[in-house]
């Protein structure tokens, strides 16, 4: 039989939608957990790339800093707290965390850095003060950017809030461990089709916030030059 | 402050303990860092070999560039542990089950790089090279890729660190050179000094390659500072200028994106 038949079985089977381990359950803890590691990194990187962006302080420390975490292994960072703290939510989402930080701190740190000066200028020239220049000026303009480093964090969150079944709580990856352990192919493709799935889901996601979030002006530019 | 430090040294002292075992060659974690190295080093030059060629036929055939990049998008989105679950099978407990997945995860920080890095050499460079006779492919590869070579680098550097601290994830399916430290040693033994050893020298691992990278695009770019003159110099300031830029890009492995709507 070949693996789309086996696919079409599998998500077929009413039993995958019901239950404690059924897809929507699964799929609403995967989600969680990823929403939750997303949402933690950003309230942490964002405002320190605002801030080392904006003032220049500490900026070649923390990309440094930030370079240096996307060298950890994850697994390393999650088994280890599961060793220290024990088995929970918490171990998952601090790996999530280290994963997504990097992109999303040192996108915001270049995306604000990044801004023309001549812009800078004009807003000062306005009559604008620092934090006006931040607010008003300096995240519209690195709204493009800071996005793309969510939208990179997302995806690898979301691929690899996998391995959280592997220190025994539940999520998509549940489907890929156990399917590994218990020998049956359809399961593990179901699992590994459904990750697939909701990564493409958060990258259309982002497409809308980028239309929502980037200002028109920067739309038109951007449009014009592509 | 002293349990720290007891600590540390107690996961000093294990690691010099068993750093290597005479006459086993396979054991302790020298053979692991090795490993590490050899799974890394191949999935990433594989990589290259493949972003290469694909990179100039998405830069000569435009059209083709938007599906390959999706697909390679989606690709990056498979969780890595269900791509070596699923090699093994074909591959069994040889290195290719963590290579051929890896590989194919740089293509997605190496083809855009190489596409940009092709597509960033200046109209009139390529225009001088028509003129003093150069054929297609002796352009390319004496004019367009040299040229390209700082933005290649960069992803390479992005993919590198990428590729090393991701070979851990192999461990899993009982591979993944230092990884091993982590899962068997450490974890399946609630045994946290192994973790510790694995985490460090994976990092360490990564930031000698990123620096051994630093090096070869210096030496693969010698006209980028070479000279003392004040022309020289002027050139140097400005080298250091998109050096910069470039680390912009290697930091973030995503603001190559970014690139193009400048």
């Amino acid at each position: 039989m070949n693996v789309l038949t086996l696919l079409v079985e599998w998500f077929s089977d009413p039993a995958q939608w019901t239950g404690s381990a059924g897809i929507p359950v699964r799929l609403g803890e995967h989600v969680y957990y990823s929403l939750l590691g997303l949402l933690l990194s950003t309230v942490i990187a964002v405002p320190v790339g605002l801030f080392t962006g904006h003032t220049g302080v500490g900026g070649f420390l923390t990309t440094s800093l930030a370079n240096f975490a996307r060298a950890l292994p994850t697994i390393g960072v999650l088994f280890l707290i599961v060793l220290l703290a024990g088995i929970g939510l918490v171990p998952v989402v601090c790996a999530l965390v280290a994963l997504a930080v990097p992109p999303i701190l040192v996108n915001t740190h270049e995306g604000v850095r990044g801004v023309d000066p001549r812009l800078k200028d004009a807003a000062v020239g306005m009559g604008m003060r620092g934090r006006e220049v931040l607010f008003k000026l300096e995240v519209p303009v690195a709204t493009p950017l800071i996005l793309l480093g969510m939208r990179t964090a997302a995806v690898q969150v979301v691929a690899t809030a996998t391995i959280a079944a592997y220190v025994g709580v539940g999520g998509l990856g549940r489907y890929i461990v156990d399917g590994q352990a218990r020998q049956d192919l359809p399961m593990l493709l179901g699992g590994s089709v459904l990750v697939v799935g909701l990564a493409v889901v958060t990258t259309l996601l982002f497409a809308g916030m980028r239309r929502l979030l980037v200002a028109p002006g920067l739309r038109a530019e951007a449009a014009a030059t592509r | 402050m002293i349990d720290a430090w007891e600590w540390a040294t107690g996961i000093v002292d294990w690691a010099v303990g068993d750093w290597s075992h005479p006459g086993e060659p396979d054991r302790g974690i020298l053979a692991r860092l090795v490993e590490h190295m050899r799974l890394s080093y191949v999935s990433i030059l594989i990589g290259l070999v493949i972003a290469l060629p694909l990179g100039v036929a998405c830069v000569r055939w435009s059209p083709v560039y938007p599906p390959v990049l999706t697909g390679v998008n989606v690709l990056y989105a498979v969780p890595s542990i269900a791509l070596f679950f699923l090699m093994l099978p074909y591959t069994g407990f040889s290195d290719w089950t963590a290579i051929i997945p890896l590989a194919l995860y740089t293509l997605v920080i190496l083809l855009p790089n190489v596409v940009d890095g092709l597509r960033q050499v200046p109209e009139h460079v390529r225009q001088a090279a028509v003129a003093m006779g150069f054929g297609p492919m002796r352009r390319l590869v004496f004019v367009e890729l040299p040229v390209a070579v700082p933005v290649i680098i960069a992803g390479l550097r992005v993919a590198s660190v990428a590729t090393i601290s991701m070979v851990s994830v192999a461990s899993l399916v009982g591979l993944g050179g230092l990884g091993q430290l982590i899962v068997s040693e450490g974890f399946r033994r609630r045994f946290d000094d192994p973790i510790v050893v694995g985490i460090v020298l994976t990092v360490v691992l990564a930031l000698v390659t990123d620096a051994l990278l630093v090096i070869a695009q210096r030496l693969l770019t010698p006209w980028a500072h070479a000279g003392k003159g004040l022309l020289a110099r002027k050139r140097a300031a400005r080298a250091e200028a998109t050096a910069v830029a470039g680390d912009a890009a290697v930091t973030s492995g995503t603001v190559s994106d970014h690139r193009e709507s400048p």
